[in-house]
């Protein structure tokens, strides 16, 4: 067990680091540089200075080196500063990595309970199976900042109830909260109900239904047990499409999350900040998927053998 | 075939054809979708204008069929380049086993485990002229977001060629072809790839179907393909901007991404069950 994490632990380092890489080198082979921009800005700027600027600052070193020297400095808890906010990015990261992962756990709480309830009716009813199975086909379907833009038109625009973004109380993240939740609960819908459909045949439940327990007690004390193993895995596989669900989420409705921040970053051609942002996104992901998998592993040990 | 294939198969034949046909509509309705008119600004829906006019004037069906072409195309596109690539490394990682299918599976894995959409976001947002794309023209950025999404896409197609394969190849017939001198590349060919069809299809129509989700965010976002050519992304962007004067422009852009998706995941569901 200690040493699947500290191999997993290991490819999730050797992952973000070949990703900080590529991307280093991507944005930094890209025209223009901060000093090009000062010139911009200020026409007095000599040659001289310009070479100056670039000297002091390490421009006019290879990129390997330049690549180098960031990655030592970012390891050193060196995160350097944002252009675009005039803030150190580690003051930058701490409340926007706080709000996002308010949405994203209010937003996976809600896509779990419903989803499973869901497929848990289903599982109950088989009448309404395939009522359940079109609406997870649909949610599946429905474009995320489409449904965003339409709940802002509708709840916010037109009836004016909640406010249609910005960051603030428990009402700012009703909205944004559904928007992501609704995107998420259809593969929890039709996993639990295939899963919960199958734990309710086996040898088990029927010795528990011969001993006169009820249906709903099978299902969820029971079934669920079991089949909460495979929705797991789901959730696993989940957490990026999570995390991307949270970017367009977070733009739509104004939330100042972790999403948002690389995307104005982005924007801003802030791309010291974009690739900070994107690498701490990055290993919160990769560490949730592992925690996700060792979750499995305890609730059914025959996984590690 | 299932009812859900069936209405699936429907829905793109029919979003197809809208797309290709969009001439013949605008020929029809006798406006340009490109060219502002800016005396008919937000016009309500009308026989002239069956869905309204946006905000310079221009008719919102032809736009949306119009960008329907784009929409489609970039899904398409980045789905078969997706397809392919990943079939070629399934099968590759199942065929050779050893380190060069631990190296392949691991990148996949590497793939799979990041965000993708922060990860999109900025690198659609790099300058495509360092790769040596021209940059500025529809032409380009359809090709550009196409590449892009292809590089992440295939990752799906690869891990269910791969595990397909590996039944196949396990198999005796495949055994019994060896034994009998059949070449490795016929063996691949002939008797490996034609039992993949099904996983093929499944993937590729899930592929097209992310593409235009993916491409229709990107776009929504700005970064995708840039106005004044249509897509039903920056169509949502502008009509997001717009939701006091017209808030009916937001629906009909996100429909047609929805449907698109919906036949797609259909016809992936039907092919599944089929097996």
């Amino acid at each position: 067990m200690t040493r699947l994490i500290l191999s997993r632990l290991a490819q999730i380092a050797v992952t973000a680091a070949i990703l900080s890489l590529c991307a280093f080198l991507l944005i930094a082979l890209m025209p223009g540089d901060p000093i090009d921009l000062a010139i911009a800005g200020d026409p007095r700027l000599t040659t001289e200075d310009a070479a100056r600027l670039r000297a002091l600052h390490g421009l006019d070193q290879p990129l390997m080196a330049r690549y180098l020297a960031w990655a030592g400095a970012v390891l050193q808890g060196n995160f350097g500063h944002s252009r675009l906010f005039a803030q150190p990015v580690a003051q930058l990261l701490g409340p926007a990595l706080l709000s996002s992962v308010k949405l994203l756990g209010l937003a996976l709480a809600i896509a779990i309970t419903v989803g499973v309830g869901l497929g848990g009716l289903a599982a109950l009813k088989p009448r309404l199976a395939p009522a359940v199975q079109g609406l997870a086909l649909f949610a599946q379907a429905v474009p995320s900042f489409w449904l965003g833009l339409l709940l802002i038109i509708l709840f916010a625009v037109q009836l004016g109830w909640l406010p249609a973004g910005g960051d603030g109380g428990l009402s700012f993240l009703v909205l944004p909260v559904a928007t992501l939740a609704f995107a998420h609960l259809a593969s929890y819908a039709r996993h639990a109900a295939s899963a919960l459909t199958a734990a309710m045949g086996e040898p088990h439940i029927r010795t528990a239904r011969a001993h006169g327990a009820g249906e709903g007690r099978l299902l969820w004390r029971h079934a669920l047990p079991n089949a909460g193993v495979p929705l797991l895995t789901i959730a696993a596989l989940d957490a990026g499409a999570l995390v991307s669900g949270a970017l367009i989420t977070e733009t739509i409705f104004a939330r100042p999350g972790m999403g948002k921040l690389i995307y104005d970053a982005v924007m801003g051609n802030d791309f010291n900040l974009a690739l900070l942002a994107l690498l701490v996104v990055a290993i919160m992901t990769m560490l949730a998927t592992l925690a996700a998998d060792l979750a499995q592993r305890w609730l059914d040990p025959r996984l590690s053998r | 075939m299932t009812g859900g294939m069936r209405a699936g198969l429907l829905l793109l034949a029919a979003l197809g054809l809208a797309a290709i046909a969009a001439p013949l509509a605008a020929d029809w309705l006798g406006h340009d979708p490109f060219l502002p008119d800016l005396f008919n600004r937000f016009e309500p829906l009308s026989a002239a204008h069956p869905l309204g006019t946006d905000d310079l004037g221009r008719d919102l069906l032809l736009r949306l069929l119009y960008g329907a072409r784009v929409s489609l195309v970039v899904g398409l596109m980045a789905a078969l380049a997706a397809t392919l690539i990943g079939t070629v490394v399934g099968l590759l990682a199942a065929w050779r086993g050893g380190w060069i299918d631990a190296a392949l599976m691991r990148l996949a894995d590497g793939l799979l485990a990041l965000p993708a959409l922060p990860l999109l976001v900025i690198l659609a947002a790099l300058d495509p002229a360092v790769v040596g794309l021209p940059r500025g023209e529809a032409a380009a950025d359809i090709l550009r977001i196409a590449a892009l999404l292809a590089a992440f896409g295939w990752v799906g197609v690869a891990r269910l060629v791969r595990a397909t394969a590996l039944s196949v190849l396990a198999q005796d017939f495949v055994r019994a072809a060896r034994a009998m001198g059949v070449g490795e590349g016929r063996i691949l060919l002939r008797h490996v790839l034609p039992q993949l069809a099904a996983p093929i299809a499944i993937a590729t129509a899930l592929a097209v179907g992310g593409a235009v989700l993916a491409e229709s965010v990107l776009s929504f976002l700005g970064l995708g393909i840039a106005p004044p050519a249509p897509s039903w992304g920056n169509m949502l962007a502008n009509a997001q901007e717009l939701i006091f004067q017209a808030p009916l422009a937001a629906l009909w852009p996100g429909l047609a991404i929805l449907l698109t998706v919906l036949g797609c995941n259909l016809v992936a569901d039907g092919v599944a069950r089929r097996r």
